[in-house]
């Protein structure tokens, strides 16, 4: 090659401002036809689900849909909270104290994502070695708290955001 | 090859095939040379491409009547069964097609294993054949979900959230995949989308894998190269089509035992109860065809470990062709190679054993033990046996065993000590 096709000349110029835009008008054609299978605005419009509590005996625990995953509500009775918090950290695949997974001063109400957080089936109560949940897919145990003691599950069953609209009711999302 | 100067006879013919030689190709598919010695277990390619068109026609009939909607698809599915006309011949055909496809799809991938047909110059051919493979796990999954069964529903939910277990952007991939918070009905919308795609996806595949097959051509029981054509070929037609006729007739016997006979011994009862978001059924089981890689999955108690490990039992025999390296194709003269094969082959039935009982106890350790010695085999035993082997004595030719009487010839001799 001589030196004076080593230079960058218009062509070049042209070749690289072409790739650049036809790239940037790929993206913008790609991304819609990718984000379009992200959950819609229905879908989005179900965030929060109210649920009226008050009907809930101590020990006694409920399950209520919400964003299509079910949800645990239980009323725990005082010897299983004081049994959540009597387990060592060092016990816990996924460390996490009883009292950061409920609301302060709502002790007895325990609510969580009723998903198994290995591949998402929903783990039958009072079954398993822990007192608390058993995942039946796989063989997940998790304790009186939601959190995983023993299988293949790697985390904690999840806590959704919620609040206690009144004594009665609770605001999940 | 010998069609190269392919004339058609009518002047019609001509004037066509001047403009698209499609009787060019016509000639080629009839003449094709074959090896003469070709057996039974080659014949599963034709009864493949049997299971692909009947998937295809028995489906698109199926979407007929089908409505994928999360309120009315099981209850469209019910339709099928006893309202529309053979509607449940359809379906049975339908449902049952699938296994009978991969019952067909595993002898034809052993059927490669054992007479070396994936290694020089087939490579191409062997990784087609995975990609179709893979395509038709993936629409197979897709299908089982389309009558929003219990096992539908959490099939769908087990196998999509594998990927929730990727670091960092697995929970948006996962959301991603199910347009919804959960598995809902934008998931049964879009699997009903994907699955009316992949078979045609696969019917695409399956015609490089043919014309990939076509350029060195079959591969044979005693897996030499021949010269084509010679005394060791025949053409295609009518020696191989009327063998693949016959062996098709046998499978379809099979199949319409099961179709007429036991349409749901294959499937499981459970997904006959409607999808319900707040029970898992209490023992969740894939179809059959998947068993064996879902007991790797579960073998390994980390969910990344599991789902990483899966994936990779699949994903090495991409790399097969280059992990063999014995320089004799068929198993025949491999005395050594022939019983790993065969341990192989019980390993696999093995995983598919455990995977189908409770994740505990004995089975979890015959889990582990079949998962551990399916990666040994083909990390540790195909590389080195291949080193090591002393193999048989190699015939030169498909003919010379037949004419000589016997594999073991003093020619044959020198030609292998040479391998």
């Amino acid at each position: 090659m001589s030196k004076e096709e080593k230079k960058v000349n218009r062509r070049d110029f042209l070749f690289t401002a072409t790739y650049t835009v036809g790239a940037v008008g790929l993206g913008a054609v790609i991304w819609p036809m990718i984000d379009q299978m992200n959950p819609d605005k229905a879908q989005k419009a179900l965030a929060t689900t109210e649920v009226d509590i008050s009907q809930i005996e101590p020990g006694n625990s409920i399950t209520v849909l919400w964003r299509g995953k079910p949800v645990f509500l239980k009323r725990r009775t005082p010897d299983e909270i004081a049994e959540a918090r009597a387990v060592n950290m060092d016990d816990l695949p996924d460390p996490q104290r009883d009292e950061e997974r409920v609301k302060e001063g709502k002790d007895e109400w325990l609510v969580m994502l009723g998903v198994c957080t290995h591949l998402g089936c929903v783990p039958l109560k009072d079954k398993g070695d822990y007192n608390g949940w058993f995942c039946p897919c796989h063989g997940s145990h998790y304790d009186v708290s939601g959190r995983i003691r023993k299988g293949p599950a790697p985390t904690n069953m999840e806590i959704p955001k919620f609040e206690f609209v009144d004594n009665n009711t609770i605001k999940i999302g | 090859m010998s069609d190269h100067e392919y004339q058609p006879k009518s002047k019609v013919g001509k004037w066509f095939n001047d403009r698209l030689p499609l009787l060019t190709l016509g000639a080629h598919l009839t003449d094709y040379p074959t090896p003469k010695n070709l057996n039974y277990w080659w014949t599963f390619g034709g009864i493949l491409t049997f299971c692909l068109i009947t998937q295809i026609i028995t489906g698109i009939v199926l979407a007929m009547h089908y409505v994928a909607h999360a309120d009315l698809a099981f209850g469209s599915v019910e339709h099928i069964m006893r309202n529309v006309n053979y509607g449940w011949l359809i379906r049975y055909i339908h449902s049952n097609g699938a296994s009978m496809f991969f019952l067909a799809v595993y002898i034809h991938i052993f059927r490669s294993l054992f007479y070396g047909s994936y290694k020089s110059p087939r490579e191409i051919i062997w990784i087609l054949g995975l990609l179709i493979y893979l395509l038709m796990m993936a629409a197979a999954f897709l299908g089982y979900v389309l009558p929003w069964g219990q096992m539908s529903f959490w099939g769908a939910t087990v196998i999509t959230n594998l990927f929730s277990a990727i670091p960092l952007v697995g929970e948006s991939i996962t959301t991603w995949l199910w347009g919804a918070y959960s598995v809902d009905n934008p998931t049964l919308n879009r699997f009903f989308s994907l699955h009316y795609l992949f078979p045609f996806l696969i019917l695409g595949l399956v015609v490089l894998h043919i014309w990939a097959l076509h350029i060195p051509g079959n591969n044979n029981p005693v897996g030499i190269d021949i010269k084509k054509p010679s005394k060791d070929t025949v053409p295609f037609h009518p020696y191989i089509t009327i063998k693949d006729a016959f062996a098709l007739l046998m499978f379809m016997i099979i199949f319409a035992g099961f179709v007429f006979f036991s349409p749901n011994v294959l499937g499981h009862s459970d997904n006959y109860i409607p999808a319900n978001p707040m029970v898992t059924p209490a023992h969740i089981v894939p179809e059959w065809y998947l068993l064996p890689f879902y007991a790797i999955l579960r073998s390994v108690p980390d969910k990344l470990g599991g789902v990483i490990l899966m994936f990779s039992a699949i994903f090495i025999l991409f790399v097969l062709p280059w992990l063999d390296t014995s320089k004799v194709r068929s198993a025949v003269f491999r005395p050594i190679y022939r019983q790993f094969f065969w341990i192989l082959v019980i390993d696999v039935l093995m995983l598919g054993y455990v995977g189908a009982m409770p994740a505990e106890g004995i089975y979890l350790v015959l889990a582990r033990v079949g998962t551990v010695y399916y990666f040994l085999h083909f990390i540790v035993v195909l590389p080195v046996v291949g080193l090591l082997e002393k193999t048989d004595p190699v015939p030169m030719s498909i003919s010379e065993p037949v004419m000589t009487g016997g594999a073991e010839t003093s020619l044959a001799r020198k030609i292998n000590e040479k391998i």
